[in-house]
């Protein structure tokens, strides 16, 4: 038996897929003094990756996904444990053909060879399949399946090659030591580690272990039901693993996968059965394995039929039997991605909540997250720091997952909202947006009104001009109010809640650093400027991008979006020197309210005695000004394009000012404006970037058009690599395009909604410098343009003004002509109206 | 009075009937030193005077030995009319048997017939009053306290609960020959035939004596050679892993596990077997399993019983050389 | 008249991993490990089935369990029984002699609406509370003979003919229907449900009853775990070197011939 070490440079808590991918690339990488642990044995210590069905299908929505996706089957590949099988995804409707459409979307924009097929076509190839239960069929040729037990070994043994690994199977956590806010030791039933690095990469048992370090690691166990029909003698007489396609049957969200001379039928039609981590049974309690509970057969028997109905004479042959079911444990999480990175315990890391497909492209991206500081696919969505203290709860997990399971082969709009756990913050007017019949998006846990029913009375007032949408797709989650709030706004004003916005006051002797250090922006102004700035990692990608205010010599605001305010505020954090500089998050004692248009400076200076003019409060300024008896802090800046100010106001008095703004704007024609406007509408007119769409860690200040004449002398992270970015050609340009027809084949006009390819305008492929096909970063009505605007990194050579080229929607291409080749708005080219 | 029904064989009283004495041997002891009686039916193997010398030995004081045309075969009824009449006539206490088949079928009839509770597989007593006994169940996993407020108290005693002791002091070992009447309706269920049993040479892989298993460490469909050979040499069958006939190196009906065959031979050679929990399900009814493996601490030596530890492509061929050699 | 075979069977924790007690102690937990039949009751089912096969007849299937207990009943009318029956009720209250009352009350209404049981198979012991005994207690009941430990079953000329383990080798028992066997696993391989077995499981109507009287109990006072036994591996070697160990050990198991 092997010995638990004493010490550690690096403690591996898992040998599932991830924990060996991650022991090997960190070897790789060449971390020293290796201990990985397992409370199993292996190869397989019980975990998912045990009973996994180990197919892929590449193509997902989200890029990052799917980039962890390919990078994983690269690495399957170069292992020799992928065996490529293709893979259908079939419709039994039209509503599914389109989804599948939606798909060839991205397939197309991940470069990924797919094609939507007939029911005969997919007949040929699997011969057992009744054609008469479906309408078509997404064809994915790289659809396989793997071997990822003996990937794990694999990958293991590579890295006790490298002499630098011990293996310690059968040994369990029983603690964890934090010591200063740092992850000193890890404590087993063999004995202690010390260790300055831990990663947790125990799956369906990360939860548990890391609340041993008062971590919150929010996923949650699910099942995930299989069985296994067999022998079927269709199979049995081919040789090998598999043979045949795996068919996943979209809308009875069943999956049938060849093993051998076996069937397996999966599902994700049942219930959700969420189990909670300390209620999985240990290895010797558990019949087969851990994660492998027993098959409750009530759940499954409507996938049986269905399963069935598709294939009768496969799984109704002579002596198919169903001789293996499973309720099979998964990790998932409140929003779908995994969870990866460095917890707010320093030097404690996790790789949780990953799946067979992503288990190798996460080991690598991690472990270089963990040796470089940034990995060379951006893993953001995935980051641990994103959770919001609400989300950390695991009844938010529990509700969300029992939510979205159903939908895990679901049609999920690209703007849907979650029904569950909803309300958790609320906004001080949101009684009175309710009254203005506000519909609510949520960001962060905040419900933050998207338009205002009150305001459906100008519809009529600007007719066509709100750019009405034809189809309920490109409908949904959507309304043309959006637009007519938008060219209120412009004409008079808007009143915008950004209550959500999170606030992060840094103080202290090195404040000043803190920020310069983080922030690409001159940060080291006059008391009284507002900055606004890109935060990049140390290869030059963005890691966010928000505004910076200085309120004292040692006294720094930092205001950025809700949805990435969690991972912001851990950058800054981690920059903070130690010499009794503090970070304070006040979001939620400071409310943040939104005046904009050409009569904001009317509205306000009714309110205030201050002098609200031009001269006396200049653009990217900030100052407390009175409004009536309550004190703001104003910042004139603006994500719209229209002058105005961002009011900062104590949460107490956040519904009078509201009411104030509301009912003093009036009479200049003032409206409440919905975040539709705020995110998108008044943005795109503008082409300003958002951070998430047009920017992340792939994306350089160069490619985004975003660069500024100098360079600050002052040290930051990602400095050497903006340098050198400068010096060179882009490899990629963000241009901004119109939709010059949205007529479709059927005559429906449509609109694009975001991730569409562009193409040539015969539909040819382009390709940037990066090797990356151009897709649509963000798409949104341009109301003062009367145009459909589409935001998209093209190759160089492609970034020309008037150039035109087609985007490719539902499967159909529509031609769009590049409007701006740089951060140059369509809208106010001089940034009059801001004045 | 304590009552042992005794089964024998060509050696006289089987172990598992001794045992069974002499646990009711300490539990007269502790209930004041009350007799303990022996009941056999039917033919004997020896004569009648050589068993009760033998259960004299154990401590017993009458042998009731009950005989007749109703015995000549054995069925459970009309033995349980023989145990009854004895009990009858001697007014027992208590009555037991050893935890075999026709322990179990001989006293469960007894109970139902007198309408009193029976406890199977008893281990040991924990007290007289009540009179409570420890019994295995859930197939030994777990131990039940039963109360046995009835009489006679009827049990039967698990093999190997107890060793079987001879009495320090011996008992009279009186022979008390009884002939009791049997209706006709305990006549019905006897044996009508027996035979020997029969070693199945069949070689499939669900009843071969011994079966040879093949996993990764095979390496290749062309692994199989010194493997196949074992085989012969044990006249055994062969069982290959999941991933075996996922890889296409043997035929998927020779899969043994979750999804293939369940086996239960007498020994299990598994070779190059990481011991998966799918491939565990199906051999672990195999009443000798031993591992070979590179790895020591794979699963599969963990849960066998003998393990060698090494390449399967270096061991086999050795295995097979001195197998060779001893057959001559 | 055709024959209508009745199997019974019981709702037991699969105690193939380590053993959980109910916080009662009177009863294993099975929120781990699942539930089953027992090994014998599976091959019960399957000598039903078979038997129903063969004289053209049908298996039905009774059981005296919770709610919960239906997931047995579905399991085998998934593989070829066409009748089921529930007799609704906590089975840890339920001695031996209160099980075959109830399983003779379901005999015997069947047989007075016209539909006798003239076989009815159980399995020889319950995996949990191991009585060895309600076979037999249930013939008694019936007033039927009953063939105890049975490994294999046919039905020819109006009788059951078994085929028992024993003692002295392979055993014939030849008896009269109406009668009670009970089931040695071991002589029949049970079938796994097949595909259109389990739908048609799913739409079976299973006769839901009470029991007939109150139960007098299992005499059980409380449940207990043994000490742990560690088992441990016996390493006869590594490498090539070890071959004669191996030999040595097939020779004592009787494998090879000396």
């Amino acid at each position: 038996m092997a010995t638990v070490p004493t010490s550690a440079g690096v403690v591996v808590i898992g040998a599932g897929i991830v924990g060996n991918s991650l022991v090997h690339h960190l070897a790789r990488l060449g971390w020293r003094d290796i201990v990985q642990i397992d409370k199993g044995a292996l190869p397989n210590p019980g975990g998912s990756t045990g009973h996994a069905s180990n197919f892929i299908f590449p193509v997902d929505h989200s890029r990052e996904i799917t980039d962890l996706t390919l990078d994983s089957v690269r690495q399957y590949q170069e292992m020799d444990v992928f065996t490529q099988s293709g893979g259908f995804e079939l419709a039994r409707t039209e509503e599914r053909m389109e989804e599948l459409r939606r798909r060839m979307s991205s397939a197309k924009a991940w470069g990924i060879e797919a094609e939507l097929v007939s029911p005969e076509f997919v007949k040929e190839k699997v011969p057992f399949i009744e054609t008469d239960q479906f309408i078509g069929a997404f064809w994915t040729p790289s659809v396989g399946v793997v071997d990822s037990l003996r990937a794990g070994t694999i990958m293991r043994e590579s890295a006790l090659a490298t002499g630098q690994l011990t293996v310690v199977p059968n040994v369990e956590v029983v603690g964890m030591d934090v010591e200063g806010g740092r992850i000193r030791r890890v404590r087993t039933d063999g004995g202690d580690i010390e260790a300055e690095v831990v990663v947790i990469a125990a799956g369906v048992w990360s939860p548990k272990l890391g609340d041993m370090a008062g971590v919150s690691i929010p996923l949650t166990p699910a099942v995930h039901q299989m069985i296994s029909v067999g022998p079927c003698p269709q199979l049995a007489e081919q040789e090998g693993e598999i043979s045949f396609p795996i068919v996943r049957d979209m809308d009875t969200f069943c999956y049938e996968r060849q093993h051998g001379a076996d069937m397996e039928v999966g599902s994700y039609a049942h219930r959700a059965i969420l189990h909670e981590p300390e209620d999985i049974p240990s290895i010797e309690q558990a019949k087969l394995s851990p994660t492998e509970l027993p098959f409750t057969s009530d759940d499954f028997d409507p996938q049986l039929e269905q399963a069935y109905e598709l294939m009768p004479e496969l799984l109704g042959a002579e002596g198919a039997e169903m001789r293996y079911a499973i309720n099979g444990l998964l990790s998932l999480t409140c929003d779908g991605a995994p969870i990866l990175g460095e917890s707010h315990v320093k030097g404690l890391w996790t790789a949780s909540a990953v799946w067979i497909k992503e288990g190798p492209g996460v080991g690598r991206a991690v472990a270089e997250w963990m040796t470089h500081g940034y990995s060379e696919i951006d893993i953001q969505h995935s980051d641990i720091a994103r959770f919001h203290p609400h989300q950390m709860r695991r009844e938010h997990t529990r509700l969300r997952t029992t939510e979205s399971f159903i939908k895990t082969y679901g049609i999920i709009h690209p703007a849907e909202q979650y029904e569950s756990d909803r309300n958790q913050r609320l906004a001080p007017m949101h009684e009175s947006q309710k009254k203005l019949g506000a519909f609510f998006f949520e960001t962060g846990g905040w419900e933050r009104p998207h338009w205002y029913e009150s305001n459906a009375s100008l519809l009529e007032e600007y007719g066509d001009r709100v750019m009405p949408r034809e189809h309920e797709w490109d409908a949904r989650w959507w309304s043309p109010i959006i637009n007519a709030e938008h060219l209120r706004m412009r004409e008079a004003a808007g009143v915008v809640d950004l209550t959500a916005f999170a606030v992060f006051d840094i103080e202290g002797p090195g404040a000043l650093d803190t920020v310069q250090r983080t922030c690409v922006a001159q940060c080291d102004v006059k008391v009284g400027k507002v900055i606004y700035t890109p935060v990049l990692n140390a290869a030059g990608g963005f890691v966010s991008d928000l505004t910076v205010m200085r309120l004292g010599e040692d006294h720094f605001r930092v205001v950025t979006g809700a949805a990435h305010g969690m991972a912001d505020r851990k950058t800054f954090s981690d920059q903070l020197p130690g010499d009794g500089t503090t970070l304070t998050d006040v979001t939620d004692e400071v409310s943040t309210i939104g005046l904009w248009g050409p009569r904001a400076r009317d509205i306000l200076s009714s309110l205030t005695s201050d002098d609200v003019s031009d001269e006396g409060f200049g653009f990217l300024s900030c100052r407390e000004i009175p409004l009536g008896d309550v004190t703001v802090l104003a910042s004139r800046i603006s994500y719209v394009g229209e002058l105005g100010w961002e009011l900062y106001v104590p949460m107490r008095d956040a519904a009078k000012v509201w009411d104030a703004l509301l009912e003093a704007g009036e009479r200049h024609g003032a409206v409440p404006v919905g975040i539709g406007v705020y995110g998108t509408t008044g943005r795109v007119e503008k082409g300003y970037r958002a951070f998430g769409f047009e920017l992340d860690a792939e994306r350089t200040i160069v490619e985004a058009g975003m660069q500024r004449p100098k360079v600050k002398a002052a040290d930051f992270v990602g400095k050497e690599a903006y340098l050198a970015q400068r010096e060179q050609a882009p490899a990629t340009v963000l241009c901004t395009m119109t939709v010059d027809d949205h007529t479709s084949a059927s005559g429906r006009k449509r609109y694009m909604l975001g991730g569409e390819p562009i193409l040539t305008r015969d539909g040819g492929t382009l390709t940037d410098g990066h090797g990356r096909h151009p897709y649509v970063t963000t798409a949104g009505s341009a109301p003062s343009l009367g145009k459909h605007l589409l935001m998209a990194y093209l190759p160089p050579e492609q970034a020309v003004l008037g150039n035109e080229l087609a985007v490719s929607y539902m499967e159909e291409l529509y031609p769009v002509t590049v409007a701006s080749v740089d951060a140059t708005p369509l809208l106010d080219p001089q940034n009059e109206r801001i004045r | 009075m304590i009552l042992v029904l005794v089964e024998t064989d060509a050696t006289g009283a089987i172990e598992v009937s001794r045992e069974t004495i002499t646990f009711a041997r300490d539990l007269s002891a502790a209930g004041g030193g009350v007799p303990v009686d022996a009941v056999v039916v039917g033919e004997l193997p020896g004569t009648a005077e050589e068993l009760a010398q033998q259960l004299a030995s154990y401590g017993v004081r009458d042998v009731h030995h009950a005989t007749g045309e109703a015995f000549s075969a054995y069925g459970g009824a009309s033995w349980a009319s023989a145990v009854q009449a004895v009990r009858d006539s001697t007014g027992a206490v208590v009555v037991t048997a050893a935890g075999t088949p026709r322990g179990m079928e001989v006293l469960a009839h007894l109970t139902a017939r007198i309408g009193v509770a029976m406890a199977a597989n008893v281990v040991s007593f924990e007290g007289l009053a009540p009179f409570t006994v420890t019994r295995q169940v859930v197939s030994g996993s777990v131990l039940e306290e039963m109360v046995l407020d009835e009489r006679p108290a009827v049990f039967t005693v698990a093999g190997h609960a107890v060793e079987a002791v001879p009495a320090q002091t011996p008992g009279a070992g009186r022979l008390v020959p009884s002939s009791p009447e049997v209706a006709e309706a305990d006549l019905i269920a006897r044996v009508v035939s027996s035979e020997p049993p029969q070693a199945d040479l069949s070689g499939g892989l669900k009843t071969a004596r011994v079966v040879v298993g093949a996993g990764r460490g095979a390496g290749s469909a062309e692994g199989f050679g010194d493997l196949l050979e074992l085989r012969d040499l044990l006249d055994a069958s062969l069982g290959v892993s999941r991933v075996v006939t996922s890889l296409g190196w043997r035929p998927h009906h020779e899969q043994v596990g979750q999804t293939g065959s369940r086996i239960s031979p007498d020994l299990y050679v598994a070779c190059g077997i990481s011991g998966a929990i799918q491939h565990w399900a199906g051999c672990s009814s195999a009443k000798t399993i031993l591992a070979i493996n590179t790895d020591a601490e794979a699963p599969m030596v963990a849960k066998a019983h003998y393990a060698v530890i090494g390449d399967l492509h270096e061991i086999v061929p050795a295995i097979n050389e001195e197998l060779r050699k001893r057959k001559g | 008249m055709s024959l209508d075979v009745l199997v019974c069977v019981k709702r037991v924790v699969d105690s193939s991993g380590e053993v959980v007690l109910s916080d009662d102690e009177q009863a294993v937990d099975g929120r781990y490990a699942g539930f089953t039949v027992s090994n014998h009751e599976e091959c019960a089912i399957e000598l039903a089935v078979q038997t129903a096969a063969a004289v053209g007849g049908a298996a039905s299937v009774v059981t005296l369990g919770d709610p919960a207990a239906v997931e047995q009943l579905r399991s085998a009318l998934a593989v070829g029984c066409t009748a089921a029956t529930h007799v609704e009720a906590d089975p840890t209250v339920f001695g031996p002699a209160d099980v075959a009352r109830e399983i003779a009350a379901v005999v015997r209404d069947h047989e007075a609406a016209g539909r006798p049981h003239d076989l009815v198979l159980l399995g020889n012991d319950a995996a949990d509370s191991g009585d060895f005994q309600v076979g037999i207690r249930l013939a008694y009941e019936l007033g039927r003979p009953v063939i105890n430990g049975a490994a294999t079953i046919a039905v020819e000329d109006g009788a059951v003919v078994a085929g028992v383990s024993g003692p002295d080798g392979h055993e014939t028992y030849r008896v009269p229907l109406p009668a009670v066997v009970t089931v040695l696993e071991g002589g029949v391989e049970p079938r796994y449900p097949t595909v259109p077995g389990r739908m048609k499981a799913k739409k079976v109507e299973i006769e839901r009853r009470t029991p007939v009287s109150e139960p007098s109990g299992p005499k059980r006072r409380r449940l207990k775990l043994p000490p742990p036994q560690p088992s441990e591996v016996q390493i006869l070697g590594e490498g090539p070197e070890a071959a004669p160990a191996v030999v040595d050990l097939f020779e004592r198991l009787g494998v090879v011939s000396r």
